[in-house]
């Protein structure tokens, strides 16, 4: 699994707070979500309105901190962020990312290397994260969590689930 | 005996992954309870719908509470509670409806007991660790898994033990007690960990308190937040629900190495700075920062102890005017019971608005939404920008006791300097 796109760079303790607001956790289509990204930080909502696509933000540590809102991450994904790559992560929020099929990967140090706009390169079968500026090795992802990505997310193995059943 | 309360747990619910799970394995757990509130459920039923997954609530306990929009303030939102109700009824799973109350509280008042693993779409469903429970929050989509499969995949935490020595005393609370350690964990310090707790000072923390310490250790990433079974959480099973059983014997108190010491003696009224509730304090540092509303309310502090402790400091005093104070209580049960003691009428007479149960102003979308660079001062766990509603309002994190103080005074107030 490879996956590449532009950096967009956020800093530490990225909150599922600032990625969607509590007023529109009534929302369930990820289309209508995505119109609303950050716009508890307008800072950032401006700068991402603006940024280049594919997106892969690339983030300090704590991302994710917060609330269980799935809404936060099927947003990002509905806006166009291809993955994210970050120093550490809130467990719930990787959760979600990838029962949605958004790649989400731990690099220590990824916040450092890259700089804004550059390409990055996610490489799950190389086990890297690759910029023009240097590699960072990210442990292996657990087998179980693998197979849920590889299937497109838990949602995709939920589909599958229903389709046996059906037969 | 496992290395942990949370192995402890775990292991006895572990339908797949290794024989003896250590810190970091995978592994596929059937838990006890199934929880989702109004916002993840409407999610976690769209998942079902566009994939077809067939699902049974009637194999693990399931509940969706109408708790984060209650009573609903627009048709759009009323729409989705009915749908919520239908999903319920046809999948046969418990609905609490609007005023019910919180989903943590009402999960304490009446499913949660000792040894249990309990799944919520729901970050604070760490809450129940409080009362031995291996709790954690999941996401919808997972939500919807388990309605289909009855299980789901967790990485067994590492530990972080904290020794309490020392007592308890008032005006400090549970609260102070997890701002103090949010102040030392930071914003991640304690993420995928299980914090657990032990020591003498556990003697002097009643489970409202540990309700209340639980409940935050998210906000410095933990996983569960476990308090091991002693006897003042025996004597609180026994008079609040009812039961004690033998099994949880298994989760006494711990003599390992602790990783972080805290003494109660010394602790301080917290008060936790926007943006971040690790950004903790003492009260003192920041008397005198004037504030525009005092909320008491959420999962985190809005049970009948805290209620009532406000009242202790509001009984015979106002509200400052210009300043107001919304109380939300956690649940119907803290409403009625509030509401017979005469608590209710205290607050009520000293300037405050009373709302019905539920999140509230917690999370910014009805009945007490912050404006525009507002100064806010709430007993609840989170003060991100835009928490409350603009982004551009302050929010500071504080005990009932706290807040009662600041209510009165206009400005952030250590309670000890009003008694
Ligand atoms: S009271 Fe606040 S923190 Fe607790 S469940 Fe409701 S919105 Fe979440």
């Amino acid at each position: 699994m490879r996956v590449t796109g532009y950096a967009f760079k956020l800093g530490d303790n990225i909150s599922t707070d600032d990625i969607i607001a509590g007023r529109y956790l009534y929302i369930t289509d990820p289309g209508e979500l995505a119109m609303h990204i950050f716009e508890n930080r307008p800072e950032i909502r401006s700068r991402i309105l603006r940024a280049r696509r594919p997106i892969v933000i690339v983030a300090g540590r704590g991302f994710g901190y917060g609330s269980s809102r799935e809404h936060a991450p099927l947003a990002l994904k509905a806006f166009g962020v291809k993955a994210i790559v970050v120093d550490s992560f809130h467990r719930i929020f990787y959760r979600n990312s990838i029962n949605n099929g958004l790649l989400a990967v731990e690099a220590p140090g990824v916040h450092d290397l890259v700089e804004e706009g550059e390409m990055v390169t996610i490489d799950l079968d190389r086990g890297v994260v690759e910029s023009s500026r240097g590699i960072i090795h990210i442990g292996e992802v657990p087998g179980y969590v693998r197979g849920i990505l590889e299937a497109g997310g838990l949602r995709e193995v939920l589909r599958r689930l229903a389709g046996s059943q059906r037969v | 005996m496992h290395d942990s309360l949370a192995l402890e747990i775990l292991s006895s619910h572990v339908v797949e992954g290794p024989s003896d799970p250590g810190p970091g394995d995978i592994v596929v757990v059937k838990p006890d309870l199934l929880l989702m509130n109004d916002v993840t459920a409407l999610l976690a039923l769209r998942v079902v719908e566009e994939t077809g997954a067939p699902i049974d609530c009637s194999r693990i306990r399931t509940m969706i509470v109408l708790d984060h929009y209650s009573p609903p303030p627009t048709a759009k939102i009323a729409t989705s509670y009915r749908l919520l109700r239908r999903f319920a009824r046809r999948h046969g799973c418990t609905l609490k409806d609007v005023g019910e109350g919180i989903m943590h509280q009402i999960a304490v008042e009446e499913e949660a007991e000792p040894g249990m693993l309990a799944l919520g779409a729901d970050s604070h469903t760490i809450t129940y660790g409080a009362l031995a429970v291996f709790s954690t929050g999941i996401g919808s989509t997972e939500a919807a898994y388990i309605m289909a499969r009855g299980e789901l995949w967790l990485k067994v935490p590492h530990t972080i033990l904290v020794r309490l020595d020392g007592r308890l005393e008032w005006p400090l609370t549970g609260k102070d007690l997890a701002l103090e350690i949010l102040s030392r964990t930071g914003g991640d310090g304690a993420v995928y960990a299980s914090v657990e707790f032990t020591g003498p000072g556990l003697a002097s923390l009643g489970v409202s308190d540990r309700l209340t310490v639980s409940n935050m250790m998210v906000e410095g990433g933990a996983k569960t937040a476990i308090f091991p079974v002693d006897r003042v959480l025996i004597e609180w099973m026994r008079a609040e629900r009812g039961i004690v059983k033998p099994g949880w014997k298994r989760l006494a108190p711990r003599s390992e190495e602790p990783s972080m010491e805290i003494d109660l003696n010394r602790l301080e009224p917290m008060v936790s700075e926007p943006p971040e509730p690790s950004r903790a304090r003492p009260a003192r540092e920041l008397e005198g920062v004037e504030v525009d509303q005092v909320f008491l309310g959420s999962c985190t502090n809005a049970r009948y102890e805290d209620l009532e402790a406000a009242a202790r400091i509001l009984k015979g005093r106002r509200v400052r005017e210009g300043v107001r104070l919304i109380v939300t209580p956690a649940s119907r049960r803290v409403y009625q019971r509030a509401l017979e003691s005469g608590v209710l009428e205290v607050l009520h007479s000293a300037g405050a608005v009373i709302t019905p149960p539920g999140c509230g102003a917690c999370f910014g979308s009805t009945m007490g939404v912050a404006g525009d660079e507002e100064v806010i001062l709430s007993t609840s766990n989170r003060n991100f920008p835009g928490r409350m509603g603009s982004p551009t309002a302050r929010i500071y994190l504080a005990s009932p006791q706290t807040a009662a103080a600041t209510a009165i005074k206009g400005v952030i107030t250590d309670p000890r300097s009003l008694s």
